[in-house]
C-alpha cells in the first residue's frame, strides 16, 4: 500500500530527472557546447559545422543526463561526466572519446587542473576524484583510467569545483552553503590533504564558482553565487569574506511581477577574462546582471543588468572564451512535460561587454544583445546547438516552470515525506562497486 | 533551591539533572539532517551564551579574547569534559553532539554545577550539532589544542564505514581545526574500530603518533578510560580498550 502510493508521486529513485542545459565556450572559441539531458552538442566555428562526437568505448556517448561539461585551459580537451557515472574526455581535435572514467556514483561537477594534467570530478557522496591524463595520447586510442579520491566534504553535494589561477589551489562549493579551498598537492593521487581555508558566509546552498583578475593580481579573488542571492567576494588565502553583493534585490528591481525571494537564487556565474567584471546568471531575471569588482577597494557593485526582453529567457548556464568578448547563455531543459516537444535548448549571445578606451569613462558597458544572424556561426550554429532554429513561444513558457524545478532539484535537498523515507532507505544501495 | 524541587528530572538532593530522564538511544544516524541552528561561521559563535561569566556582553568578543580550544567530538553525557573542566579551569572546552535529549542533559549537568560549585565549570559548554558537518563552523584555523573521539559508533557493516568519526577526509578537516602540535585523542572498545582509527591516523601525512614518554606525560590520557559513562561500563564488563593518540603535524610535502 505505501509502496504504492509512493510510485503513484513519482518520487522514484528511478525516474530520470530532468536537467537544465549547461554551456562551454573554448579558450580561444573554436568551438561552443551545449549539453541537453544527454544529448551533447558541438558546433566548430572554425569550419563552421556541426561535430560528429566518436566514442568507441564500451558505454559510448551519455545514457542520461550531463551535469558537467568543460574545456581545460590550453583548448586540447573536453571533460562531460553526469548523471550515468561516466566522465568522458575527449580531444578537441578530433571529437573521439579518448577516456572513460567510471565513477562509483553520479558526478555533479567537474574540472580541469590548468597544466592540463588533471581531471577532476565531484560524486553524490560529495568526494572529488582526481585521474591522472598526463600520458593521455590525445590522438590514441581509447584508454580508460581509474580515479583515485582526493578529498571530500563530508555528505554534502559539490555543486562547483575550481582551480585557482596560479593552480595552486582547488576550490570545492557544496549544497550545506560551505566552500572549502584545499591546497592541490605535487602528487594529487595521494590527496589533498591541507585545507587552506574556508569560506563561509553563504546562507544557501552555493550554486557557482568564479575567479576575477587584473594584471596586479594575477592570483585574483573568487566570486561565489548561491541561493541566498547574493554574490561574494573572497579572499581565499584566508578565506575572509570581502565583500557581499545583494544581487537578488537587483533583480527585483527589474522585474515588473515582483517575484518573490525565493525565486531569486543566483544560478551561475562567469567571469569576463581581461576585465573587472562578472556575469551573474539569477532565477526570476530574463537577462543577466554584470557586476563590476573594484580590485582595491575589494568591493563589488552593480555595472549593469542586461535584458532580454524578447523572450522569456533566463539564463540556466553561461560560458565565455578567454579574450572575453562574447558572453554565451543557453537556457534550456532536457524534458519538457509536454509529448511534443522532447527538449528545449535556447541560446543568447552579448557583446560589447570588453572595456575600450578610458576606463574611468562611465559609459564604457554597452552590452547588446545580439541578434540570431550577428552570433558568430548563426544559424547553422543554432541549429545544431539548439536541436532547432525556432522555438515557438508557448514552448518557451512551458519550459519556464520545468526549468525552474530542475535547479530548485539540482541546489535544494529534497524533503522526503516520512513514508517515503522508509521506503527509500529499503532500496538504497550503499554497496561499494565490484572491482 | 525552588526549581528543583518542581522539576522532577532534578535530583533534589545534588541539584543535577537525572539521568533516566534524558536517555536515548546510542545510535544516531549522522546522516539525516536534524534541524538545528548551525553558525554561518567560527565568527558567528556565541561565546556569550555558552560561556556568560567569562563573556558577559557580546561587544568583548574581538580576535584577542579567548578561543574554545578543547572538543569533545560526540560527548554523550559529559562524563570526560566534566573531569577536563576542573583540570584544565582557565581552557574554553565545548562537547559536540548529535542528540537532542543528550546534549539537554550535558546543559542541564553544566547548569547545575556552576550554581553548586560557585567559579568552577564557567569553562565548559555543549553544542547540539553534526560535527562531521560543520566543524569548520565552529573553529577557526588552527583554534584547538585538543579533539576527543571517545568510543565512536563503529559502523561495523562495510557499507557504512564512510560514516564513521574518523575517516581519512575527515581527518583533512579535523587537521584544520587543530593547531599544529596539537593532539587527537582516540578510544573504543572495538578492536577493529581501534585498528581502523589508528590506521587512518597513521597514514594520514599531517599526524604523527605520540611516543610512549609522551603518553605516559600526558594527565589526559588516564581520563579517557575512566572518565566517561563508557569507558567505566567496559571497565565494569572487564574489555580491553584500544588507544591512539596523535599529534598534528606541519604538512610534510
Amino acid at each position: 500500500m505505501e509502496e504504492d502510493s509512493h510510485l503513484e508521486g513519482g518520487e522514484n529513485n528511478r525516474e530520470i530527472e530532468i536537467a537544465p542545459a549547461i554551456i562551454a565556450v573554448h579558450p580561444t572559441q573554436d568551438s561552443v557546447a551545449v549539453a541537453v539531458g544527454s544529448d551533447l552538442r558541438v558546433f566548430d566555428l572554425r569550419t563552421d559545422c556541426g561535430v560528429s562526437l566518436v566514442d568507441d568505448s564500451v558505454e559510448p556517448f551519455h545514457k542520461d543526463s550531463v551535469r558537467a561539461i568543460r574545456y581545460s585551459a590550453n583548448g586540447k580537451l573536453f571533460v562531460s561526466a553526469g548523471d550515468d557515472k561516466l566522465v568522458k574526455i575527449w580531444s578537441t581535435d578530433t571529437w573521439r572519446c579518448i577516456s572513460s572514467v567510471s565513477s562509483e556514483k553520479r558526478v555533479s561537477a567537474v574540472s580541469i587542473s590548468n597544466d592540463g594534467l588533471y581531471v577532476c570530478f565531484a560524486d553524490k557522496f560529495g568526494v572529488v576524484w582526481v585521474v591522472d591524463i598526463h600520458d593521455l595520447d590525445v590522438n590514441g586510442a581509447l584508454s580508460n583510467r581509474k580515479a583515485a579520491p582526493l578529498l571530500a566534504h563530508y555528505c554534502s553535494i559539490i555543486t562547483r569545483l575550481e582551480f585557482s589561477p596560479d593552480g595552486c589551489f582547488i576550490v570545492s562549493a557544496d549544497r550545506d552553503f560551505k566552500i572549502r579551498v584545499s591546497v592541490f598537492p605535487k602528487k594529487p593521487l595521494e590527496g589533498a590533504h591541507e585545507i587552506q581555508s574556508f569560506c563561509l558566509g553563504h546562507t544557501q546552498f552555493v550554486s557557482s564558482l568564479a575567479f576575477i583578475c587584473s594584471k596586479d593580481l594575477p592570483q585574483g579573488f573568487l566570486l561565489s553565487g548561491s541561493g541566498d542571492s547574493t554574490v561574494r567576494l573572497w579572499d581565499i588565502t584566508s578565506g575572509s569574506l570581502l565583500d557581499t553583493c545583494e544581487v537578488g534585490s537587483q533583480a527585483a528591481l527589474s522585474e515588473s511581477d515582483g517575484s518573490e525571494e525565493s525565486c531569486c537564487a543566483v544560478t551561475d556565474l562567469c567571469a569576463i577574462q581581461d576585465s573587472n567584471l562578472v556575469a551573474v546568471a539569477i532565477q526570476g531575471l530574463q537577462g543577466i546582471i554584470l557586476l563590476g569588482c573594484d580590485f582595491s577597494s575589494k568591493t563589488l557593485s552593480v555595472a549593469k543588468v542586461v535584458s532580454i526582453t524578447e523572450e522569456n529567457f533566463i539564463p540556466t548556464s553561461m560560458g565565455s572564451s578567454s579574450a572575453g568578448e562574447l558572453l554565451w547563455f543557453v537556457t534550456g531543459i532536457s524534458k519538457l512535460r509536454d509529448a511534443d516537444h522532447k527538449s528545449l535548448a535556447r541560446l543568447k549571445v552579448v557583446s560589447g561587454l570588453r572595456k575600450k578606451g578610458h576606463p574611468e569613462s562611465p559609459d564604457q558597458h554597452k552590452p547588446v544583445v545580439l541578434g540570431d544572424e550577428e552570433i558568430p556561426g548563426s544559424q547553422k550554429l543554432l541549429e545544431k546547438l539548439q536541436g532547432s532554429l525556432s522555438i515557438d513561444q508557448s514552448v518557451f513558457s512551458a519550459a519556464a516552470e520545468a526549468i525552474k524545478t530542475a535547479m530548485c532539484n539540482l541546489l535544494i535537498k529534497k524533503q522526503y515525506p516520512t513514508e517515503s523515507r522508509e521506503w527509500r532507505k529499503r532500496t538504497r544501495n550503499d554497496r561499494k562497486a565490484k572491482q | 533551591m525552588p526549581e528543583s524541587e518542581a522539576n522532577p528530572t532534578f535530583s533534589k538532593s545534588t541539584g543535577l539533572p537525572r539521568k533516566r530522564f534524558y536517555r536515548a538511544r546510542a545510535h544516531s544516524n549522522p546522516l539525516s539532517d536534524s534541524h538545528f541552528p548551525v553558525p554561518v561561521s567560527p565568527r558567528h559563535v556565541d561565546y556569550t551564551a555558552h560561556f556568560p561569566e567569562l563573556f558577559p556582553s557580546s561587544d568583548q568578543v574581538d580576535s584577542s579574547s579567548k578561543r574554545i580550544q578543547f572538543a569533545d567530538v560526540g560527548c554523550g553525557f559529559g562524563g570526560l569534559l566534566i573531569s577536563l573542566a576542573t583540570l584544565f579551569p582557565e581552557t574554553l572546552m565545548v562537547g559536540m553532539e548529535l542528540r537532542d535529549k543528550v546534549t539537554e542533559y550535558v546543559k542541564e549537568r553544566i547548569l547545575a554545577l556552576r550554581v553548586t560549585n560557585p567559579g568552577q565549570y564557567r569553562n565548559v559548554s555543549v553544542f547540539r550539532t553534526n560535527s562531521m558537518k560543520y566543524i569548520p563552523n565552529y573553529f577557526e584555523k588552527g583554534q584547538l589544542s585538543k579533539m576527543f573521539f571517545l568510543f565512536p559508533d563503529p559502523h561495523f557493516k562495510e557499507k557504512n564505514h564512510r560514516r564513521r568519526v574518523i575517516s581519512p577526509h575527515l581527518l583533512d578537516e579535523y587537521a584544520y581545526v587543530l593547531q599544529v602540535g596539537g593532539i587527537v585523542y582516540t578510544i573504543t572498545d572495538v578492536e577493529e574500530l581501534g585498528e581502523w582509527m589508528k590506521a587512518c591516523l597513521e597514514q594520514h601525512p599531517m599526524f604523527e603518533s605520540l611516543t610512549p614518554e609522551e603518553l605516559e606525560a600526558d594527565p589526559v590520557v588516564k581520563l579517557l578510560s575512566t572518565a566517561t559513562e563508557e569507558g567505566q561500563k567496559v571497565a565494569r564488563n572487564g574489555g580491553q580498550t584500544f588507544q591512539a593518540m596523535y599529534r598534528r603535524i606541519a604538512c610534510s610535502s
